[in-house]
């Protein structure tokens, strides 16, 4: 068993929800992530995916530290950080780093490739002005497939895959044992997605970095990940083994999800059985009682409605938040 | 749906080039391109961003912002009539009547301070020239068709009380609003999720069907094309470079570009493991492209005949064509 890196403890984020001018009175709060748990090993890929609003996004930003979490207990490398200050987290952020979906707003227009990446190094005191910081910017480059000779250049000059590339350099400027990627490719067109995949997959190979690869695109999730845990309305419903999810999954809403992509072969899809789910993921404002699934889902019964669903271990990394597993059991 | 492209087409697209004015430069965004769509039948338009999908698309409308941008060539046959020669009167007329459009973001193609109701009425009341009450009443059915819970009481809301989902439903009752001959839906369920996305797209190609409307789906996403497409056309850097039945395309992809998209998308019931193989290089700069096919700087195979002439559209078999010297 490798070396644990990661562990998420029911981990809850709630934004409040606040009305009036002047006198601000909290009227409610928007349940963006509530109750996660989740475990990621080194140099283990998680693939973390649901529909916009499910809380995957938060779920990242918070293991990041950079949102409070409201409850629950974050623990990376060992140190319980969930209530470390920025003082004390500081020495750790060299440990864990992002890469964001835009490649375009993330970059600062005004500074030199060669100085966004090696920021990092800038920030934690780690550069000189000896030519080992400049070699570090070049070697960092190659890293990602981009020429040292572009470092004195602007972001407006690049693609969007390139930036993308220049994104990742500086997240490993570092050397970080964690990186947490939300929606790194969504933004890129298809023929450059690949190209950055490729560069996510090498680098963990040669590198041994773990990923939290949080996406909605199921299809490149499966290509990445090793586990993917999937969540609907800030709860994990189901999280396994790549190919046991995609080969069995077993909550509904895994099931509806993987019956609306469609794959890109005409004949499989003429043959295909396919359930469509009704309805849009309701407000997480006021999320549905019960299994937050119970109102798009084909088989509720009474109990989803009244009883919200554990995760349930199925055997071989497979769990499941379902009260139909229980019923079948 | 084969059979149709046989008979007299419905909307045949003839070297069609529509240029941009930017700056000191001019982007050809559509570069002499040529396609034909069948009554009832759904062809897909596939390609990335810049391949010139969506002007293709506003350019058959005559939608494109002038300056700056210009149709400078060819034909737009739509039942007989070249919409490239009509007065302004007369493409009014078309739009949104015999030809309707379905935009990418449903928020910013709603009017937000008119009533569903109203928009859904507005091309009954104006080709029509159906009494608004009248109107009203069929806009309440239309969204009925479109599975709109509860349309009687959603006439009277605005935009903003609707979900995506909603909006883009409500989107596809104005277009279904006259009847059209053809739909054009460009990107239509980019913004949405993939579960309501499956909703939308099976919704449209249901209507379209049943109204024996032809469906022109523009998209990026080869999965999208494999599930509603019956023909397809494949775009580079604003041209078509591939053209077949969708089932032909899929099983036997003829030009280097095609094979490449299909080889760098993973797929949900692909080897896994394997690496992915990308197109190599950037997209195309449409300011500069190359003399010869646009593709030959990220092609592996090209030669330097592909650097000199550009490669003519033609025949590879039934109703297969590709631009590509390399393939005959």
């Amino acid at each position: 068993m490798p070396e644990l890196l990661l562990r998420v403890d029911d981990l809850k984020v709630h934004f409040p929800v606040k009305t009036g001018a002047m006198f601000r009175r909290k009227v409610g709060a928007v349940h963006a992530v509530d109750g996660v748990s989740l475990t990621l090993a080194r140099g283990e890929t998680l693939g973390l995916v649901g529909e916009s609003g499910c809380g995957k996004s938060t779920t990242g930003l918070a293991i990041m530290r950079m949102l409070a979490p409201t409850a629950g207990r974050i623990e990376f490398e060992g140190q319980d950080i969930t209530c470390y200050g920025k003082k004390q987290m500081r020495p750790l952020r060299q440990r864990m780093q992002m890469v964001y979906q835009d490649p375009y707003g993330s970059l600062n227009p005004r500074m030199k490739v060669r100085d966004i990446i090696g920021e990092p190094l800038v920030v934690h005191g780690l550069a000189d002005d000896s030519g080992a910081y400049q070699d570090k910017i070049a070697s960092l480059m190659r890293t990602v497939g981009l020429l040292p000779d572009m470092a004195d250049r602007y972001p407006h000059e690049f693609s969007g895959g390139q930036r993308q590339r220049i994104g990742i350099a500086r997240a490993l400027a570092l050397e970080p044992s964690l990186i947490v990627c939300d929606e790194p490719v969504s933004a890129l067109d298809v023929s450059i997605q690949a190209q950055v995949v490729n560069v996510f997959v090498e680098l963990q190979q040669r590198l041994g970095l773990a990923y939290l690869f949080i996406a909605h695109d199921l299809a490149v999730v499966r290509h990445v990940s090793d586990r993917i845990a999937v969540m609907y309305l800030g709860r994990i419903v189901e999280i396994a083994k790549r190919d046991t999810l995609y080969r069995s999954p077993q909550h509904p809403y895994t099931q509806a999800l993987l019956a609306a992509v469609p794959v890109a072969d005409p004949v499989v899809e003429a043959s295909r059985r396919r359930v469509i789910v009704s309805g849009e993921v309701p407000s997480a404002t006021n999320p549905p009682s019960g299994c937050r699934f119970h109102t798009r889902c084909p088989h509720a019964f009474a109990r989803c409605r009244a009883e919200v669903p554990q995760l349930r271990d199925l055997g071989d990394g497979q769990a499941v938040a379902c009260h139909l597993q229980e019923t079948n059991a | 749906m084969e059979r149709a492209a046989q008979t007299v087409p419905l909307l045949s697209v003839r070297d069609l080039v529509t240029r941009f004015r930017i700056g000191r430069g001019t982007v050809t965004a559509v570069d002499h391109v040529s396609f034909d769509v069948g009554a009832g039948e759904t062809l897909a338009i596939v390609g990335e961003s810049g391949s010139g999908k969506s002007v293709t698309a506003l350019s058959i409308l005559r939608l494109i912002p002038d300056p700056p941008g210009v149709i400078e060539g060819g034909q737009i046959l739509f039942d007989g009539r070249d919409l490239l020669k009509l007065s302004d009167a007369e493409i009014r007329n078309v739009r949104g009547n015999r030809i309707a459009m379905i935009f990418q973001e449903p928020m910013s193609s709603l009017n937000p301070v008119l009533t569903i109701g109203m928009q859904v009425g507005e091309p009954i009341n104006q080709h029509r020239r159906t009494p608004w009450a009248a109107a009203l009443g069929m806009a309440r059915d239309l969204l009925g068709r479109v599975r709109m819970p509860d349309p009687a009481s959603r006439i009277s809301a605005y935009p903003h009380q609707f979900s995506g989902g909603m909006r883009q439903r409500a989107m596809i009752a104005m277009a279904l609003a006259c009847e059209p001959q053809l739909i054009i839906a460009d990107e239509p369920t980019t913004a949405l999720d993939v579960t309501v996305q499956a909703q939308i797209l099976d919704l449209l190609k249901d209507l379209a069907q049943s109204a024996r409307s032809a469906l022109i789906l523009i998209t990026h996403d080869l999965g999208v094309v494999a599930r509603y497409a019956d023909r397809v056309v494949v775009m580079y850097a604003g041209r078509v470079v591939e053209s077949a039945p969708a089932r032909e395309l899929y099983a036997r992809p003829r030009h280097p570009y095609t094979r490449g998209l299909m080889a760098s998308v993973p797929r949900l019931d692909g080897d896994t493991g394997k690496r992915l193989v990308p197109i190599e290089g950037q997209p195309p700069n449409l300011a500069a492209l190359p003399a010869g096919c646009a593709f030959a700087p990220r092609c592996q195979h090209a030669i330097d005949a592909c650097r000199q002439t550009r490669p003519p559209l033609h025949d590879v078999g039934s109703q297969h064509q590709v631009a590509c010297i390399l393939e005959s």
